[in-house]
């Protein structure tokens, strides 16, 4: 899954447009284009260096008409340590425990080395093609070229990375608070900030289960 | 002249120092202007600082979270049946269609269709949210610049549509009604008899709100030319619905991103207007109304017939992987971009809805304008606070 996926499906469907793409973003960037995913007919996934991550945005704005802006965020691939703690014991007896209680850290589609990720995504309206821009950002420095200068409508997702994730934007107009008040402490939407209410007030689990339609072979759940 | 009176003396002129100071910054400086938290206009608990020179705004700051609910942390501790009841409530005039787009990322994930018939359902279902919607708005237009009846309007045939949301799904706002591999439960008896009917009342208001606020000329001297987004401009910030439409942009999620619904099947049109003011956005939204209604119309008389489940297990576990999905919601794009290690729970969701996109140009925009046109221009980017502060 983390490697570079082949431009045919098992039904033998060619993405022309998407493998273009990609072969045109292969041919610009070189060896700062580490890794790629490609789904036929549905998605397109580059990671980047992040050194890279600023110059293939506007690489695309420039030369390959990508001029909607559609979000920038960030992902901690860190497995919670919380792990089910925070769930509720009705929770716990459904679906297989076991395989919660897995701590390795794995990664998605292209792949990723380090535990932060920022991931921005961009779309041609033209071609109607979109794509997901992803760079990892060392443990230790966590900062990144800023696409405000290219789209400024990156300012704001920028801001809400930098206090959820606690991740610097190079030449960013003004990393201020922007949904936190401004003496909060952490950044909530790092795996290793508690849910403060899961804490307080246990999660009663679920307390009404509802029957699917498609009861007729409970043999298949699973 | 004694000690005391002569201090008495010097601190009067200190006194009239010091005012004439603050008079000097005041003038320097302009005013600030709060407007909000809890003003009419922001839909919600949004505030904006204007730091205005004489009737101009110099500079518009929105300064938003007193709603902040974190929405993207809480779905990772929800299994995926249980994130439909939360984002819900991020847009909470078009509930139904929050819950398609995250449902059709995990049901790409999962590599399962809705059968045609809960396709359908789903189709119709968030058109009748967009035509809710969208209703409010064009009342709601008016009461903003000033116009109090349309709103009156607005609301009594709104609920035409509501009462049909609620008789299909069982909530009036929040229906919770999609599911991974199709939709809850099968359309009541007589439902799209109705339906159509509640579509005609719908559309004599669309007509009533043209005669009344777009043929006005008071409104037209209030919009036009308000609030210019250029095209490119507005793509930069990714604007989408029907601001970017307004600015002249043909694109449209529903026409030019096919995702597993019906829209494909039936013929309706999409609509875009040259100018880039308020008035374009308003009018755009009311043509989408009745386009809507169009579709509802051919979709309601073309529901085919079989299964609304796809086959899915009992316990919905979602494979490995992330997927993106966007669809054309009432007020503009949204997905979900999900993250899945195969588990009960996303890993991450990352919400990206369209108001805090369409909000983050607002400082650009008001930048120059003057007070009264502030409101006029947020009500025709029309935002819910929930949307942006998710």
């Amino acid at each position: 899954m983390t490697d570079t996926a082949d431009t045919e499906t098992a039904e033998g469907v060619v993405d022309e447009a998407r493998s273009a793409l990609l072969e045109a973003l292969v041919a610009e960037l070189g060896d700062s284009l580490v890794e790629h995913h490609l789904v036929p007919g549905v998605d397109l996934w580059v990671r980047v260096k992040v050194e890279a991550f600023g110059d293939t945005a506007e690489y695309l704005h420039e030369r390959q008409r990508f001029r909607y802006f559609d979000f920038i965020s960030a992902i901690d691939w860190l497995p919670s340590p919380f792990g089910r703690s925070l769930d509720a014991h009705v929770d716990n007896s459904i679906g297989e425990v076991a395989d919660k209680e897995a701590v390795e850290m794995t990664t998605g589609y292209a792949g990723g080395d380090t535990r932060f990720q920022v991931f921005g995504r961009l779309h041609n309206l033209t071609t109607g093609l979109g794509i997901t821009i992803k760079a990892d950002l060392p443990d230790d420095a966590l900062v990144v070229p800023t696409w405000t200068h290219r789209y400024p409508g990156a300012e704001w997702h920028e801001r809400e990375a930098w206090e959820m994730f606690g991740i610097t934007f190079t030449d960013h107009p003004g990393l201020r608070p922007l949904y936190l008040p401004g003496d909060f402490e952490g950044h909530p939407m790092r795996k290793d900030f508690p849910l403060l209410a899961r804490l307080v007030k246990p999660w009663p689990g679920i307390v009404d289960v509802e029957p699917m339609p498609s009861t007729e072979n409970p043999e298949d759940a699973s | 002249m004694t000690a005391v009176s002569d201090r008495r003396q010097l601190a009067y002129v200190a006194a009239q120092a010091a005012d004439a100071r603050v008079n000097i910054e005041l003038e320097a400086e302009g005013m600030t202007l709060n407007i909000g938290p809890q003003h009419p206009a922001t839909h919600g608990t949004l505030r904006i600082v204007a730091r205005l020179d004489g009737e101009q705004v110099v500079e518009a700051e929105p300064i938003m979270g007193y709603m902040h609910r974190g929405y993207e942390k809480l779905t990772e501790v929800r299994t995926y049946p249980q994130v439909t009841t939360l984002v819900n409530r991020i847009d909470w005039l078009g509930s139904f269609c929050n819950e398609v787009p995250f449902i059709l990322a995990a049901e790409q994930l999962m590599e399962i269709e809705a059968p045609p018939r809960a396709q359908h359902i789903r189709t119709i279902l968030f058109e009748l949210g967009r035509m809710a919607h969208l209703t409010l708005f064009l009342g709601d237009l008016g009461v903003q610049l000033g116009a109090v009846t349309p709103v009156f309007y607005a609301f009594r045939d709104r609920e035409h549509v509501l009462n049909q949301i609620e008789s299909a799904t069982g909530g009036r706002f929040h229906p919770n009604f999609d599911r991974i591999g199709g939709v809850k439960d099968d359309l009541p008896a007589g439902w799209i008899a109705e339906t159509k009917q509640s579509l005609t009342k719908v559309t004599d208001f669309c007509d009533l709100i043209e005669d009344l606020l777009f043929g006005n000329e008071i409104f037209a001297a209030r919009t036009r030319g308000v609030g210019v987004i250029p095209a490119d401009v507005g793509l930069s910030y990714g604007l989408s619905g029907a601001n970017i439409r307004a600015s002249g942009v043909d694109w449209d999620l529903r026409r030019d991103a096919p995702c597993g619904m019906a829209w494909d099947k039936v013929d309706w049109q999409v609509w875009t207007h040259p100018d880039g003011d308020a008035y374009a956005r308003s009018w755009v939204r009311l043509q989408e109304v009745r386009e809507s209604a169009k579709i509802v119309e051919q979709l309601l008389d073309t529901i085919p017939a079989g299964p609304i489940m796809a086959k899915v297990p009992r316990i919905i576990k979602v494979p490995e992987g992330e997927a993106y999905v966007p669809t054309e919601n009432p007020l503009g794009e949204m997905g979900y971009y999900v993250v899945s290690k195969g588990g009960l729970e996303p890993f991450r969701v990352k919400i990206r809805s369209a108001s805090f996109n369409n909000m983050s140009i607002a400082p650009w925009l008001l930048k120059g304008t003057y007070v009264p046109d502030v409101i006029t221009i947020l009500a025709s980017l029309y935002f819910i606070l929930g949307d942006i502060d998710r």
